[in-house]
């Protein structure tokens, strides 16, 4: 158990690396320039340069902060991204610990995000890093039930919330066949979630402030951005483990170990999708953010869900 | 009501064209130049600082030291001296110095010159740590030039 | 072709300090095919992408009123409907030689001036295309004295820039230094309209419309 915690840990400081490459090299491509290219063959050690630039800088706290608060922000952001990689099923017999309320204990660990953005905005005595966080709150509070309410579909077909057995219900079938409709409003309530873009109006260069981590530097800043990146992978992998089947796949020999391949392969296209969309799209306004939540996710999946349990009871 | 369903067919199928142009891009070649390690051709038009032009049946400068350039600087960033050789009956150049660190490119010192012995250089990428290394000395560097 | 970014220094009095050559007319052309072959990019990526349309459809409307009060010209004024274009109304140069269209917008909102950018862009390439066909040989500057003397009395000439009206207001008095010289630069009327335009708007708007407006902060600022 303490030998799966290490693991998961070093993973994701090896996640967070690969994916802020895999992040430059495709915005880099995509218009059409080489991403960076100095440090290391092609680039790869760029981000190992600039985890050690962001560890060398100065600790500024500013004045008429709130000490406890301010310091308790990144690490209380950074905290409860790990817990959900210790019930995700990689492969048949890697898993940490397979708890009854699997999913629910994911659920609830992301909510707690709300909070750390909560403390770090208001810790900040910084009127639009307060401004920055309110907004962040209302964003994550508005499309977590689009998130519960697709996994509740997948749920009543599996008639189970352990995270193992639902990647065994799907033995025949996968879900995204039968539940489209829900993968696709899990995905979009994923991106947003994450505060990733189109729907980063809380956090990436926004229109007059810079967020809720306007006052963090050096180390602070690489926490909220370790903590983003680990987001991603969860959401991703939750939406393999739901809907694309887990680590089903093509037999391989040590099948029971090596379906984690199949498995990374899964997430990584979904995260390729999702950075694709950040590249894509202009920045959505915050209150058609909540419009759109409001008027079209949530009506659709309870729709769904409505569909759902009647043909389940035919 | 019609709108809502409308709004949602349009919208979704615009955002599913824009990732098609994206995804396309990205499989395009790369359009941009690596530039301290490749370089690209410059336009024999460029305007780098001004030089004394070789003149190749001469083999020398064309400059009769008129000081016309040095009078119509709008920036007063040239200086000309000539000095009296004997055996010739007008003067030769001896001093030819510009300071780059005012000169603003107008072109009027290489308009304005009566033997058209200024031209335009290439250099474009200059670079150095003071001041004093802008300080060129033309008549040097000619004299570098001559075979 | 001009030896430096720009237009760096390459007007004269009278003329242009050098003439163009046989490649920059090659590479010109070359760029005009170019630059059409996107124009089906950029729509389906920009102009029918529904976040954009959302963000940028009945924000910012100019009034036609509104924007004679405020002297607003160029494509702010175009995209509210009201269609003057200096190279039509007061033709000057070479323009009554060449055929193109003005594009007018219909509610004065940030998509509208953005369709009237985007709808200049092939009008522009229209021009270019005809400039380049019937490029006469000759002389690129005429004579003018050393010392010009100007006459006693004031003259204004104006020539549509591509934010607007930039127009040059000269008085002067026998001499050859002016009495006055006053540039006029149509971002500075652009932006005088920010006040009345953004009363109760939401704080992205306001990007959103100092984007669509289009304004040279340096050009204000001389």
């Amino acid at each position: 158990m303490v030998f799966a915690v290490i693991i998961i840990i070093s993973f994701i400081f090896l996640n967070a690396v690969m994916m802020g490459y895999l992040e430059r090299k495709i915005a880099g491509h995509v218009q059409r320039r080489l991403g960076p290219m100095e440090v290391g063959f092609h680039g790869i050690l760029q981000l190992v340069v600039d985890g050690v630039k962001l560890v060398g800088k100065e600790l500024l706290v500013p004045v008429n902060v709130d000490r406890t608060l301010f310091r308790l922000g990144p690490i209380l952001s950074f905290t409860p991204v790990i817990l959900p990689l210790l019930v995700i099923p990689f492969s048949e017999k890697l898993q940490a610990r397979d708890l009854n309320l699997g999913l629910l204990f994911i659920v609830s660990m992301t909510s707690i995000n709300v909070m750390a953005i909560l403390v770090a905005g208001w810790g900040s005595n910084n009127k639009y890093s307060m401004f920055g966080a309110m907004r962040a709150v209302a964003q994550s509070i508005a499309y977590e039930i689009p998130i519960l309410l697709s996994m509740l579909a997948v749920i009543l077909m599996a008639n189970t919330f352990s995270l193992k057995e639902i990647v065994e219900a799907q033995q025949k079938i996968w879900f995204i066949l039968l539940q489209p409709l829900a993968f696709i409003i899990y995905i979009i309530s994923g991106v947003a979630e994450t505060n990733r873009a189109p729907f980063d109006l809380p956090e990436a260069e926004s229109e007059l402030t810079a967020g809720f981590h306007t006052e963090y530097s050096g180390m602070g800043f690489s926490l909220f951005f370790l903590g983003e990146y680990t987001n991603m992978f969860t959401v991703a992998s939750v939406a393999t483990v739901l809907f694309l089947g887990g680590w089903h796949g093509p037999p391989l020999p040590y099948g029971e170990y090596l379906g984690i391949v199949w498995f990374f392969l899964k997430v990584y296209f979904l995260l390729f999708f999702m950075i694709m969309i950040r590249w894509t799209y202009p920045r959505v306004r915050f209150d058609q953010l909540l419009n759109f939540a409001w008027k079209y996710l949530v009506p659709f999946s309870l729709a769904n869900i409505l569909i759902t349990a009647v043909v389940i009871k035919l | 009501m019609k709108r809502y369903f409308s709004d949602l067919f349009v919208g979704g199928k615009s955002l599913v064209d824009g990732l098609v142009v994206t995804l396309k891009a990205l499989c395009q070649p790369i359009v941009t130049v690596q530039y301290p390690r490749e370089e690209i051709d410059i336009t024999p038009n460029f305007r780098g600082h001004i030089d004394l032009v070789l003149d190749p049946e001469k083999n020398t400068f064309r400059c009769i030291s008129c000081g016309m350039c040095e009078r119509s600087c709008p920036s007063e960033c040239i200086r000309v001296k000539g000095k009296k050789v004997e055996g010739k009956k007008k003067k030769t150049l001896a001093l030819f110095t510009l300071d780059f660190t005012k000169c603003s490119l107008c072109g009027t010192c290489v308009e304005i010159c009566p033997t058209q012995a200024l031209e335009f250089s290439n250099e474009y990428n200059l670079a150095a740590f003071s001041k004093e290394a802008f300080h060129y000395d033309i008549l040097k560097r000619l004299e570098e030039r001559i075979i | 072709m001009t030896g430096s970014r720009l237009t760096y220094c390459y007007y004269r009095f009278g003329g242009v300090y050098q003439d163009i050559d046989d490649k920059f007319v090659e590479a010109t052309r070359a760029f005009i095919k170019r630059l059409r072959k996107r124009y089906d990019i950029y729509e389906k990526l920009v102009t029918k992408n529904i976040i954009f349309i959302k963000r940028a459809e009945n924000i910012g409307i100019i009034s036609p009123d509104m924007a004679i009060r405020y002297g607003i010209t160029g494509p702010n004024l175009r995209g509210s409907g009201i269609a003057y274009d200096i190279r039509k109304n007061e033709p000057y140069s070479v323009y009554p030689e060449f055929d193109f269209e003005v594009p007018v917008g219909e509610r004065g909102d940030c998509l509208d001036r953005y369709m009237v950018r985007v709808s200049e862009m092939e009008q522009s390439l229209r021009i270019i295309e005809q400039a380049l066909d019937t490029l006469p040989d000759g002389p690129v500057r005429s004579k003018v004295p050393k010392k010009i003397k100007l006459a006693p009395g004031d003259c204004n000439f104006a020539v549509e820039a591509a934010r607007g009206e930039l127009s040059y207001y000269l008085v002067g008095d026998g001499t050859s230094v002016p009495y006055r010289l006053k540039i006029r630069v149509p971002s500075y009327s652009n932006l005088s309209c920010l006040p009345e335009l953004g009363q109760g708007i939401l704080l992205p708007d306001l990007v959103s419309i100092m984007g669509s407006l289009d304004l040279v902060i340096p050009e204000i600022d001389r």
